[in-house]
């Protein structure tokens, strides 16, 4: 079926199977490839993107609900080679080892500090549920707040 | 070094090759890797166990440096997290002559860089290459002097190198525009590095160069790799171990959406298909019937591995310790620890193209050389005419030694004729994990009146480690005797101790166990360092000072003091801390690097709640200190992880659970929020950090554990009662 949505702020028109993934059509029709497949099952957060604004784990999301809506990726998370206030954070406070995990993690915070704009620890805690193996945690508790204060500013 | 030496007179000029590209120049300067073979002291027998380790020296090419004036470092190591990328461009800029910003780091392609005889891992790429880098950086720079003094008619002796340009009496070029115009290359015979106190960039905690793509989200992974043409290959997997395909009914699959072929194989069964969805669907279409030869139960598996069956090998003997605890023994425990995922969140996969003349394989491995010539030999080619370039791996953790997807996928893009991408599924991938072996150990101390160790004596039985994999020759078992990587940590390091031994026990397991950070560390050290605290509880000692007093006046020795009373200091071992909270203390020696960590813990609503972790660490000369201290923050967290939450086991024959959250792993809220690493750097050569840290965590927690609530939790993960 064809299915119409904004990605990254461009309108796209892909034409697949409703029920496939959305994260196959992000990665494979519309080759965008920073958000990345961990578990297929929504268990890990890897995949995370947003859709109008709220955090979506893309992997088990089938892409006709995505019909109509707007769709950001870590590609869009930047503008216009600026860094975003959370990629910023990333950056100086050193927290990706293998990264692989990192984008989905950056797009969860992304979507929490819109919602919560001055997280507290347990804030970082309830909403942030992605899964790192390298265990950068501890950075990226440092980076959400940092985060907070750049988008503040 | 002496090998590099002999190599640099055996190169002649003609394996230079000087190209030219479009508003490239290019040249290409031949080096070797040259990695410290392992060795071990086995139970008194064999000073050195290198055979395992042989490598050849194959002349490759290192360094490009581009017309605009960038040296290109072209890495045979693979960049897993672990910063080894970052590390390699400062230790190479250093002796170059280069700032930072004008080194950047590439994957090596097999066909034309230097390739590892061995692999990434057991956190020797740093301590192995520190030496055999720089030296060749600085031939590379000699070179290029050689040249400027030709081209500028400017004596060598006047000439000198900063960020990329060669100066000297007011004349200057830069390395790009010598290499353009240079005509002829010659390789000095001798090399003089800096001496440390004149290093600018190592040392230095320079951001990881992988940093903005990674923030980014930039393509660089296996799973993100990409061939004109490609398609998406799926494998049937038995759920159950143990259990060998006997036929698979492929007619379904083979009607279905997408689907180009299936793949029948002698050992396995694929599927290729247009699209990750259809191959995967289609997979699950197929009907495989596998041969069972057991259902195993979690208990049988549990009681194989115990200490005192299968083979037992001593691999530490100083005294006699069974002589004394066979009189006196004061305390004998066991510990326990789980079967262990990887969990790596990027999938172990392969893309591979198939063609007359050459197979392009690009994936996220740890063992290129090994998965090249896996391929070739199932592909019955020579292994020249596979060509590896790996990718950013997303995450290892030993976990991509073993790469069956590689060959798989090889297969299957024979068998259609174009690139193919095959991958584990999150089911498969905790299913056919190559896993952390359970272990068992037994602990025996014998107390003098005095409360001094008369007598220690580690048992410990687990399943395979190095055996059975690629990285060994077979023979390695028969010489070795023991699973020197089972066995990991595992040695008593107190060798201010009279008596004392440690005896390895080999158990057969129906299921795959294998490398996994830290190997047997993680386990011993856990084993070890709880039966320490209970030796020193019993002789009414301080934990700290118990093991101070059991540590030999030797360079090691002092070392591991030397962590020790760091990490006493800087957690302020001791001294009062908050309601509801106590510190536990663990130290460990791996791959020659000392680490002492102090964990504080409290218990919220019956969990245990790890709130800071002090860890001291010396390892040797440190490159990156940002680097150093991310390793150890990662490795306790993943040991943390490991040791509060992780395990997994065999119902009904099947390896369970198959994907995360059933599969319980430490997340945002689990992790301390204070992690206070402590650098030392007591002589002038690296040695590992990827690992080490690893160790201490999960006694450093239950050492905690006892002294907040008198419980002492011998099994991992560990629960409170």
């Amino acid at each position: 079926m064809k299915i119409d949505f904004k990605i990254n702020e461009q309108a796209k028109t892909v034409e697949v199977d409703g029920d496939e993934p959305l994260l196959w059509v992000i990665r494979d029709v519309l080759n965008l490839r920073g958000t990345k497949f961990g578990c297929g099952k929504a268990a890990c957060g890897a995949c995370t993107i947003h859709v109008d604004g709220e955090a979506v784990r893309s992997c088990s999301f089938a892409v006709k609900k995505a019909a109509g809506k707007n769709i950001t990726t870590i590609e869009g998370l930047s503008k216009n080679g600026a860094l975003n206030p959370v990629q910023q954070a990333w950056v100086q406070e050193i927290v990706p080892q293998c990264g692989y995990c990192q984008t989905g993690f950056m797009m969860a915070t992304a979507a929490m500090l819109k919602k919560i704009p001055n997280p507290t620890d347990q804030d970082i805690d309830d909403n942030i549920a992605n899964i790192c193996r390298c265990g950068t945690y501890y950075r990226m508790r440092k980076a959400i707040h940092l985060a907070a204060k750049l988008n503040n500013k | 070094m002496e090998r590099d030496k002999k190599e640099s007179r055996s190169v002649s000029r003609r394996t230079f090759i000087k190209r030219a590209t479009i508003g490239t120049s290019v040249i290409l300067i031949t080096g070797w890797i040259s990695c410290s073979p392992i060795r071990r002291f086995i139970a008194g027998k064999f000073e050195e166990a290198e055979a395992s380790y042989k490598n050849k020296f194959e002349p490759q090419s290192w360094f490009e440096i581009t017309a605009s004036n960038e040296v290109l470092l072209f890495s045979p190591k693979v960049e897993m997290g672990q910063g080894v990328f970052t590390g390699l461009a400062q230790l190479a800029a250093e002796e170059l002559g280069v700032e930072m910003d004008q080194i950047k780091v590439k994957n090596a392609s097999t066909d034309k860089h230097p390739t590892d005889p061995r692999g990434t891992g057991n956190s020797d790429s740093i301590a192995g290459l520190y030496t055999p880098l720089r030296q060749l950086a600085a031939k590379m720079r000699m070179m290029l002097v050689a040249n400027a003094a030709l081209i500028l008619n400017v004596p060598i002796e006047k000439l000198t190198v900063e960020k990329g340009i060669i100066s000297g009496e007011g004349k200057s070029i830069s390395f790009g525009d010598i290499v353009a115009k240079a005509k002829e290359w010659h390789i000095p015979k001798d090399v003089k590095l800096k001496e440390r106190k004149d290093f600018k960039i190592i040392g230095k905690a320079i951001p990881r160069v992988d940093l903005l793509p990674k923030v980014m989200g930039a393509p660089m992974y296996g799973m993100d790799v990409s061939m004109p043409g490609m398609l998406y290959g799926a494998v049937v997997r038995a759920d159950k171990i143990d259990a060998k395909l006997q036929s698979a009914d492929t007619s379904l699959a083979e009607k279905m959406p997408g689907v180009i072929k299936v793949v029948v194989e002698y050992d396995f069964v694929g599927v290729v298909a247009k699209t990750y969805t259809q191959a995967h669907n289609a997979k699950n279409a197929i009907k495989a019937k596998w041969k069972v030869n057991k259902v195993w139960q979690q208990q049988e598996i549990r009681d194989k591995v115990k200490v005192g069956q299968g083979k037992a090998f001593v691999i530490q003997k100083e005294g006699n310790a069974e002589k004394v605890l066979n009189k006196e023994n004061t305390l004998t425990t066991e510990y326990t620890t789980p079967i262990g995922a990887h969990a790596q969140i990027e999938p172990n996969g392969a893309v591979v193209h198939v063609t007359k003349d050459k197979t392009i394989i690009k994936m996220s491995t740890q063992v290129v050389k090994i998965t090249c010539e896996e391929v070739a030999k199932r592909l019955g080619i020579s292994t020249d005419k596979v060509v590896l370039e790996a990718t950013f791996l997303g995450g290892g953790f030993g976990r991509r030694l073993h790469t069956p997807n590689a060959v798989q996928a090889a297969v299957m893009s024979r068998a259609v004729g174009k690139p193919v991408h095959v991958f584990f599924d999150r089911q498969q991938e905790f299913q056919h994990d190559t896993f952390r072996p359970p272990t068992h150990h037994v602990l025996k101390g014998s107390l003098t009146p005095e409360g001094i160790i008369k007598a220690l004596e580690h048992n410990v039985s687990s399943g395979d480690v190095a055996f059975g994999s690629p990285m060994l020759p077979g023979y390695a078992e028969t010489v070795l005797g023991a699973d020197l990587g089972a066995w990991r940590g595992g040695m008593i390091m107190y060798e201010g101790i009279e008596n004392y031994q440690a005896i390895s026990w080999r158990v057969n397991l129906p299921f795959a166990t294998s490398w996994w950070r830290g190997l047997g560390l993680l386990a011993n050290t856990f084993a070890i360092e709880s039966f320490l605290d209970e030796l020193a509880n019993k002789a009414g000692k301080d934990p700290v000072q118990f093991r101070l007093a059991h540590i030999k006046n030797d360079d090691r020795g002092n070392k591991l003091k030397g962590v020790i009373e760091a990490a006493a200091q800087k957690a302020k071992w001791g001294q009062a801390l908050p309601e509801g909270r106590a510190q536990g203390f663990a130290a460990c020696v791996d791959v020659n690097t000392p680490v002492a960590q102090i964990a504080e813990v409290s218990i919220e609503k019956g969990q245990i709640k790890v709130h800071k972790v002090t860890c001291a660490i010396d390892p040797g000369l440190v490159v990156n200190p940002d680097g150093v201290r991310a390793q150890c923050e990662g490795a306790i967290i993943m040991g943390m992880s490991a040791a509060l939450k992780e395990k997994m086991e065999i119902v009904d024959g099947a390896v369970t659970p198959t994907i995360y959250g059933p599969y319980k792993m430490a997340m945002m809220r689990d992790a301390p929020k204070e992690i206070d690493v402590v650098l030392l750097e007591s002589d002038g050569i690296p040695t590992g950090v990827g690992e080490p840290p690893i160790g201490p965590i999960a006694a450093a927690i239950a050492n905690a554990v006892f002294k907040l609530t008198g419980q002492r939790l011998r099994d991992i993960p560990l629960k409170l009662a």
